[in-house]
């Protein structure tokens, strides 16, 4: 970790928390355009702070860039070493895209906040909390040590649940945040135990030094430990990723404010579990089984959000099961060991996604607060920039060549086909995935933005707090599209970074999947290591990719016939969308008709939140009344405390007698107290 | 010369009328005349102790005594009178407000 660069990491966290106590601690005096100045110049120098740092760091050859500001904790451990924490941040290629991404992104999307939220109560409460989570979400992403990362995991954790349960007056809000903050939390207690087992076994919390031991452990002791780790620590990314089965809280989570939805719950946050494997690659990548276990949760999420997403009518919900799908593909891609297709998917994903939900917002500010898709149609006139911006982001997600969504996508099916722990059937799946995000979504476009309008022209819906009184929908203010079309741009050209496997080549110093470490191989994976550790890395960067990416001919054309495999199912999936949903609209009722239980059954989203309530929610609040509320809490520990207390009361009620507050009685008190006290020395002496 | 022992009785005959008074009678001015009582038959002891043992710490502590006494004189005079002001009684049957 040589590097002579000295970036002041610790700004890029650090500004949007100085906006956040701004904003949270004086907001309530400022006007509305103080208020979302603060925000947006924190988050905007955050940015560009992160953009000069990321410049430097690239001109200095992109080598990790290591500061530390102290120790946080430090123990003496009772074996006799010695375990400390530091306040440290690391800059290498993961987290300089994943840096770039948060802030970039989430700087576009306070601006578009700005103007979507300008009718809401709580403008203040809404930007101070944003930026919190900024300040969270890049103290997850820069940190150098488990822990630290896992402080700016919980708090973005925390952010969510206030941005979620913004609206707290209302109950499915309110109710919908609590949901997302414990769902996690089960997530979470995962990643907690993974932590205590690499304290334990590790002596460490920092990347460094938890990857150079795990590297340097020989396969036939390091086996169970990395396994029973890596799958903890999944646990933890299937919490805050939103993968089976705790994935039910995202779709409820769109109870927040849209922009909320797409900077949390699309771009940044849910991203991090993704992150967080890609970040443990060293571990994973020596626990097969784990990825294993990774790649078939993901691709089982991705496939069932998206059946689920062919059904659902608001328009924020199919975006929400979309964003499942997508982070079970993102899953999947880690879990066949192509972590820098994971990742270059999460970046193309939080462009086009962020679009998307902010489209979606746009046009739910249009039509004055409706998010029912059956009651919108023809918006194509009304509001031509959000269609078209949308139009372009529903062709990148759906996998149309030449936007960023197809490059990623077709990197992870082309991974999840040819990698050495990939698997036919997973590309199978997962070509299928796809087959459907493409006919949902242009579903969607095509409920929304054709047509005739349905929604209502006098009566506006009053949703949300949005109050305003619509007459017809009509286009969003020039800060709300700006954003939009930023983000437009960037989901064409995101993909092109990737050409040519110059994103792959360019992550791979982090995380190129290392050779297995053999039996009895121990000298060989310790030097190896050292020599990745000490920084000269140039070589291996250069070797790595070299080594996995040897196509032969034959291989080349079978990733293209893959390629065409999944371009036809883009297009078919946009042909479907476009028979059933503008030329035929009667085709979908005969099918729903015809597949009777079925449609309900996904309409239903499989029961998932029925099933979870029966099985989990209900005993256990069976369970926590009767025993730990009327057995523990007022049987034992409330009568404990009842008994004592009435029991020093009816004492003192006896006690009370004594003192009639007739001062002849007291002085007989004294007098007999006396007269006992010489009674007693009296019996002393004579005895 | 006199006996110790009779000073030492003449004490405790002075202290048992203290108490008994004080025990006995209703008048708050009575009850306090008794309570000086109780003080001095304590002095006389002390006196007659310090002349016994020739030592002059007996005699400092009956002024120290006697200061006290009379400090406690003032305020519980004052006590009074703020008393009878309020209540128009001194009888100590009739001031029993202290209790709950």
């Amino acid at each position: 970790m040589s590097s002579s660069l000295h970036l002041n990491l610790w700004l890029i966290p650090l500004l949007p928390l100085a906006g956040a106590a701004i904003n949270g601690l004086f907001g309530r005096r400022f006007s509305n355009k103080v208020v979302s100045a603060v925000a947006l110049l924190f988050t905007a120098t955050s940015f560009a702070w992160a953009i000069a740092c990321a410049l430097q760091f690239w001109g200095a050859g992109a080598n990790p860039v290591m500061e530390t500001h102290g120790d946080w904790l430090r123990l003496a451990l009772p074996n006799g070493h010695s375990f400390s924490v530091e306040y440290g941040f690391l800059l290498d290629r993961l987290s300089m895209v994943m840096m770039l991404v948060v802030t970039g992104v989430g700087f576009l999307i306070h601006l578009y906040a700005t103007g979507y939220m300008a009718h809401e109560g709580g403008y203040y409460r809404f930007f101070s909390y944003l930026n919190l989570f900024m300040f969270f979400m890049l103290t997850l992403v820069l940190a150098n040590n488990y822990l630290l990362m896992f402080v700016g995991w919980e708090g973005v954790g925390l952010a969510s649940y206030l941005l979620i349960g913004f609206y707290f007056l209302k109950d499915s809000a309110a109710d919908a945040g609590k949901k997302a903050f414990i769902t996690n939390r089960i997530g979470d207690f995962g990643f907690l135990i993974a932590l205590f087992l690499l304290v334990k076994n590790f002596g460490t919390l920092q990347y460094d030094g938890i990857f150079e031991k795990a590297s340097a452990m020989p396969v036939e002791v390091g086996a169970g430990l990395l396994t029973a780790i890596a799958l903890l620590m999944f646990v933890g990314a299937t919490g805050k990723s939103a993968q089976i089965p705790l994935f039910v809280w995202l779709p409820d989570a769109m109870e927040g404010p849209t922009p909320v939805s797409a900077l949390i719950h699309a771009a940044t946050m849910v991203t991090a579990g993704v992150y967080m494997v890609c970040r443990s690659n060293i571990i994973f990548s020596r626990a097969p089984m784990a990825l294993e276990v990774v790649a078939i949760v993901g691709c089982l999420t991705a496939f069932f959000a998206a059946t689920i997403g062919l059904a659902q009518n608001d328009i924020k919900r199919v975006l929400a099961y979309s964003t499942v799908s997508q982070l079970g593909y993102m899953m999947m891609a880690a879990g066949v060991a192509a972590y820098s297709a994971a990742i270059f998917h999460l970046m193309t994903h939080a462009f086009f996604k962020a679009l998307l939900f902010l489209a979606a917002g746009s046009v739910i500010h249009g039509v004055g607060g409706e998010q029912d898709m059956r009651k919108m149609g023809g918006l194509r006139k009304y509001m031509p920039w959000t269609f078209g911006v949308m139009f372009v982001a529903t062709m990148a997600i759906a996998g149309i060549p030449g936007l960023a969504g197809f490059f990623s996508k077709d990197e992870i099916l082309w991974q999840a086909f040819s990698s050495k722990h990939g698997h036919p059937a997973l590309w199978a799946v997962g070509v299928l995935t796809a087959f459907m995000t493409s006919f949902y979504m242009f579903r969607l476009i095509y409920m929304t933005f054709f047509g005739e309008y349905r929604g209502a022209t006098a009566d506006a819906h009053a949703h949300g707090g949005h109050d305003d009184h619509h007459g017809t929908p009509h286009e969003s203010p020039w800060v709300m599209l700006a954003p939009l079309v930023l983000l437009a741009a960037l989901s064409v050209v995101g993909g092109y970074v990737g050409l040519g496997n110059r994103f792959e080549q360019f992550l791979a110093p982090v995380v190129a999947p290392q050779p297995e470490p053999m039996l009895m191989n121990v000298e060989l994976e310790t030097s190896k290591v050292t020599s990745r550790a000490s920084g000269n890395k140039i070589a291996l960067v250069r070797s790595a990719p070299a080594g996995e990416e040897a196509p032969g001919e034959e291989n080349k054309t079978l990733e293209y016939e893959l390629m065409g495999v999944s371009i036809l199912a883009a297009f078919g999936g946009w042909a479907m969308a476009y028979l059933f949903y503008l030329k035929n609209p009667a085709i979908p009722e005969r099918i729903t008709a015809a597949l009777g239980g079925l449609y309900t059954t996904v309409l239903n989203k499989y029961y998932v939140d029925e099933i979870y309530q029966a099985v989990f929610i209900r005993p256990l609040i069976a369970f926590s009344e009767s025993v730990l509320w009327k057995g523990i809490d007022s049987g034992t520990i409330d009568r404990s405390i009842d008994g004592v207390a009435d029991g020093s009361q009816s004492v003192s009620d006896g006690i009370r007698t004594m003192f009639t507050g007739n001062i002849r009685t007291y002085a007989g008190w004294v007098s007999a107290g006396a007269a006992a006290v010489v009674i007693y020395m009296v019996w002393v002496v004579a005895r | 010369m006199v006996p110790i022992s009779w000073y030492l009785m003449l004490s405790a005959l002075l202290f048992g009328c203290g108490v008994a008074g004080f025990l006995i009678k209703r008048n708050i001015i009575t009850i306090f005349m008794s309570i000086e009582l109780m003080l001095n038959a304590v002095n006389l002891t002390f006196v007659v102790f310090a002349a016994k043992w020739q030592m002059l710490s007996g005699h400092i502590f009956v002024f120290f005594v006697m200061v006290v006494a009379a400090a406690e004189a003032a305020v519980g005079l004052a006590i009074i009178i703020a008393v009878f002001r309020t209540r128009e009684t001194l009888n100590v049957d009739r001031v029993n407000l202290l209790k709950l």
